[in-house]
């Protein structure tokens, strides 16, 4: 790879980068000012967002579904708890960064035949077998009691743990986007078989996200094990989780790197507000705003603002001219 | 041979899980993860009925059937064929339609904890031993069995044997070259759509005998019907079929001779092996 | 409550616009009450029956006798319930939201002993006292000691392991039962604890385990697993259980015609569902919790039914009752929602509850508490525990019944 070319920003990128600083410094405030109810959302939106953009950094640009997140999450909540004893937390997060990266380029070289809902539901059965067999560890090899994480993280803490997580997903999406194999990914999302005739190992580009993107998994998993204390396999490994990492994610646009994102936020504060506001059926209502989402907003979020940018884009563009004299 | 009947009597009920779904996606093209709140609504209805009436739960499929017939097609017709027309591609279709069938699994779930509430709901009904063999086995699962076979000999037949089955299967294979031979695409999908779910209900009936069940649990069914499915290929009834009882003598096997602990993580260490052996499934058409 | 008053919360309500809450009825002189468990999700089946159903009848009890007698006059009680979905996550956000936007006066416990801990840093943060419901752990010291208002009624995993085992031990001693034990577990938290810390406890106790394995949770057929006990030819057959395969355990026993002595089962032989489905067969069955049969008892089974709809169960039903009856006795004795002062009231006093004259819960754990249940003549009795004298005795399990 040439170097300097790399490094050399362009001025729109520059303003880019210079944006997501300021974003995620502003984003970092948050604890000093509310540092109870907001923080705790603040923390679950945090969390879904390292979930969901690292989940896009390989769905997005490949198509594959994956509903393996629940997976690497709960190995990476398991190496936290059964670990505690003999390592300290933070080489435990490195860990379980490893053990998930070694075990989805396993999976993502197994994997590599295996296309459309056949990968949705392969992902899925994986997930289901990973517990399975962790359940079963468990029993075989375990003490007389559960596994417990009580080390005291604050919640600034946790959140900014996590928030720094999330924006090392962004600088590594980031990187992707601007390096060859970016380029090759754009290729295969277009059509996979032009990158085949093109030279691409498309192959290689595939597995090398979805070890990316379960990495960051198994590390939010690892993080967030000391929030919630008591590890066992039917919270670790909940399917539920994948699930509603894929949702967040296409529900935002999954085509470009802020995407998740601007479905993780709006959606965690929907989800909240339906909580709170309607206690006795949220899961009614949950449902039935999934469905009006589906049908009203079909492009995600991201789609809502591009036709807004698109409808005032034109006017912008002419603001922009008269200001700068005609030259934009 | 006990581990093989043991093994039989849960292929059954795995079949009637997964039948359902096998049309529902196989033809229709909507991966329904509604599927499993679906086998529960036609389990709460046996409870219902047998709790109300004292009477046989297998006289609730008489209610059941034609209400999960009419639910599901009605789903079909005003929520999914709007998705279908709208979809550019099938991967399109498969997002809008996992998005969609999710959210309508928790407005059925929210619906069946306000009308029966939270609570496990189990009856007793021929839990007594029958014995084949010298050996007991219990009459409510051979009957969900027999009730098993019947569905899928039946499909099959209709399937291979009749016009409207041919339809169908015309549809499955190519929904758009169906369409330029004149058949009416969206109405013999929705009928697939309607099948299915009258499958999947009516297995809940028959499931209720011996599982217990309570509104959250559906879950659990879809994931299995789900891995039964794509196990089994997409789009060949006999993919389902064949997959249940491959994964119901595994299971029984496992937990006989090796460990009970292991036969779910042997189920699924099966699956994705078939998978990476054959990606398309067992009976599955490879696609382009 | 005046008019008035009313008026202007509704008014403030509107004005707080979506994320209000209903905190802003800040005026009001009922007491606010936090309640979070799971509506759906996997916890739910048994927190529709143990959970709910007493938060129900309590609020209908305290208000039908004018209120709690506080300091500054008799005030009703008005829950605000959350649903965490079976999610730890959720629990969290929700213990948050009730203390920092509802700002409720008092929170009652979440459901399930992963939640319980997943919550216990909130509860602990603002200072409210946390008397779990539906935990069992083998922490208790480490964790007492580490939130000094987390309080625990239904004691340790291998007090339930333990007891178990004595009341298999007596039987075996008294030569009712030979030495032959077959033990299978769920493979899921509690089920793998309680076969661990069960395994070295029987062996001590004399017993021969003939059998030992484990089975997933969501197991659909549990004959390979019944046959294979039934060939170890056990005296006595212990499951460490969860609801649904408690169920599934025991009508595969009947089918098998496993006729052990002594069938004992872990969680949901308590639950009313578990005779409703099965009726007489399940005479002389065993199972964790079980209590004491007494006339108080006896309405409150009444009270339960009458004012919820629902049965109450035989193990934690009866003990978030008693939680709630030393609650309402604290705060009327400290008169206020003081925090800190409602801890230390329930750590220097005991109380009169429906589990007998003198509950004590000094020491961050109840000091006595039932563990194994038999089900006799229709009512499920507590026939071993932690700290009392006497024990109805043990009957033997003769068949299925027809």
């Amino acid at each position: 790879m040439n170097l300097p070319a790399a490094i050399a920003l362009s001025h729109r990128e520059q303003i880019k980068l210079l944006a997501g600083v300021l974003i995620f410094g502003a984003a970092a405030l948050l604890p000093f000012f509310n540092t109870t109810y907001w923080l705790s959302i603040g923390i679950s939106i945090a969390m879904f967002t390292v979930l969901a953009t690292s989940w896009a950094l390989f769905s997005g640009p490949t198509n594959y579904i994956a509903l393996s997140t629940a997976a690497f999450f709960g190995i990476g909540m398991y190496i936290v708890g059964g670990g505690l004893p003999y390592l300290p937390f933070p080489a435990l997060v490195l860990v379980a960064a490893l053990a998930g990266a070694l075990f989805s380029a396993v999976v993502g070289l197994a994997t590599l035949r295996i296309s459309g809902v056949y990968f949705v539901i392969f992902t899925l059965g994986l997930a289901e077998l990973v517990r399975q067999v962790v359940a079963w560890a468990q029993h075989v090899m375990g003490t007389s009691s559960g596994l417990y994480v009580l080390i005291g993280i604050s919640d600034q803490a946790m959140y900014w743990l996590l928030l720094g997580l999330a924006a090392l997903v962004f600088l590594v999406g980031w990187a992707i986007g601007r390096s060859r194999l970016g380029f090759a990914l754009r290729i295969i999302g277009n059509d996979e078989v032009v990158a085949v005739h093109s030279g691409i190992n498309t192959a290689r580009a595939k597995v090398v996200l979805f070890v990316i993107s379960s990495t960051f998994a198994a590390m939010t998993g690892a993080l967030v094990a000391p929030r919630w204390s008591y590890v066992e396999p039917s919270i670790a490994f909940s399917p539920f989780l994948s699930f509603e990492v894929v949702i967040m994610a296409l529900l935002g646009g999954v085509h470009r790197l802020w995407g998740p994102l601007v479905g993780v936020i709006p959606f965690t504060l929907l989800w909240e507000f339906i909580s709170a506001k309607f206690p006795s059926q949220t899961t009614l209502l949950l449902g039935a705003c999934f469905l009006l989402i589906v049908y009203f907003i079909p492009r995600g979020v991201v789609g809502l603002i591009e036709d807004f940018t698109r409808e005032r884009g034109g006017a912008i563009r002419d603001l922009l001219k008269r200001w700068t004299g005609g030259h934009a | 041979m006990d581990v093989i009947i043991i093994g039989l009597l849960l292929g059954g009920t795995y079949a009637l899980m997964a039948v359902g779904l096998q049309l529902q996606y196989g033809v229709a093209r909507i991966m329904n993860l509604a599927s499993g709140e679906t086998l529960v609504c036609g389990a709460f209805g046996a409870v219902w009925f047998f709790t109300a009436y004292k009477m046989s739960p297998l006289y609730a499929l008489i209610g059941v059937v034609p209400a999960a017939f009419f639910a599901n097609w009605a789903i079909y017709r005003f929520m999914m064929l709007p998705l279908v027309r709208r979809a550019k591609n099938q991967g399109q279709l498969e997002v809008d339609s996992i998005l969609a069938t999710f959210g309508l699994s928790f407005v059925a779930i929210g619906i069946l904890l306000a009308l029966f509430g939270g609570e496990f709901l189990a009856y007793s009904y021929l839990a007594t031993p029958f014995s084949i063999l010298g050996q007991p086995y219990a009459l409510n699962r051979i009957v969900a069995f027999l009730g098993a076979a019947v569905v899928c000999v039946g499909l099959y037949i209709w399937l291979h044997h009749t016009r409207a089955g041919l339809t169908l299967r015309a549809v499955s294979v190519n929904p758009s070259a169906a369409g330029l031979v004149g058949i009416n695409v969206a109405s013999t999908s929705a009928l697939a759509f309607a099948l299915g779910g009258a499958v999947s209900a009516s297995g809940g009936t028959l499931l209720s005998m011996f599982l217990n069940f309570d509104a959250s649990l559906g879950v659990i069914f879809t994931l299995k019907a789900l891995v039964i499915v794509i196990m089994g290929g997409v789009g060949d009834i006999r993919g389902a079929i064949v997959a249940s009882f491959i994964l119901g003598l595994t299971e029984t096997a496992v937990a006989t001779y090796l460990d009970p602990g292991l036969t779910l993580a042997a189920a699924y260490v099966l699956f994705i092996v078939i998978l990476l052996v054959r990606p398309e499934g067992l009976f599955g058409r490879r696609s382009s | 409550m005046h008019r008035r008053t009313v008026l202007k919360g509704a008014g403030a309500a509107a004005l707080a616009g979506p994320f209000g809450f209903r905190a802003a009825r800040a005026q009001d002189a009922t007491v606010k009450i936090g309640v979070i468990g799971p509506r759906t999700g996997v916890m739910a089946s048994g927190a529709a029956v143990s959970h709910f159903p007493n938060f129900k009848l309590w609020e209908h009890e305290v208000n039908a006798r004018g209120g709690l007698k506080m300091k500054s006059g008799q005030r009703k009680v008005e829950l605000i319930e959350y649903d965490d979905r079976s999610q730890p996550g959720e629990t969290i956000k929700a213990v948050e939201r009730l203390a920092a936007q509802d700002k409720v006066d008092f929170i009652m416990p979440v459901y399930g002993t992963g939640y319980n801990l997943a919550a216990a840093p909130i509860y602990a943060k603002y200072g409210y006292p946390q008397v779990t419901q539906a935990a069992v752990t083998d922490q208790i010291d480490t964790l007492t000691q580490r939130y000094p208002g987390l309080f625990f009624v239904q004691g340790s995993t291998s007090a339930f392991a333990q007891s178990a085992a004595n009341v298999l031990k007596k039987l075996k001693d008294e030569g009712k039962i030979g030495n032959k034990v077959a033990i299978v577990n769920v493979a899921d938290a509690f089920g793998i604890e309680l076969a661990n810390a069960g395994r070295p406890i029987f062996q001590q106790a004399g017993f021969e385990i003939v059998y030992d394995k484990s089975y997933p949770l969501g197991t659909q057929d549990y004959s390979p697993v019944m046959k294979a006990a039934k060939a170890a030819n056990p005296d006595a057959f212990v499951a460490w259980s969860y609801p649904p395969d408690t169920f599934g355990l025991a009508e595969q026993a009947k089918i098998e015609g496993l006729n052990v002595k002594a069938y004992y089962s872990a969680v949901a032989v308590a639950f009313p569902a578990f005779r409703a489905k099965f009726g007489n067969s399940i005479e002389n069955v065993l199972g964790a919790g079980g209590i004491q049969d007494s006339p108080e008892i006896r309405e409150y089974y009444r009270k339960h039914k009458e004012v919820t709809g629902v049965d109450a169960d035989y193990w934690a039903s009866p003990l978030y009752y008693t939680f709630l009856q030393i609650l309402t006795q604290t705060f009327e004795a400290v008169g206020s929602f003081d925090r800190e002062a409602i801890i230390n009231h329930l750590k220097t006093h005991t109380f009169k509850t429906v589990v007998g004259d003198n509950t004590d819960i000094r020491k961050q754990r109840l000091a006595r508490y039932w563990t194994v249940g038999q089900w006799q003549d229709g009512f499920f009795h507590a026939v071993s525990g932690v700290g009392f004298d006497n024990y109805k005795p043990v009957r033997l399990k003769t068949g299925w019944g027809t």
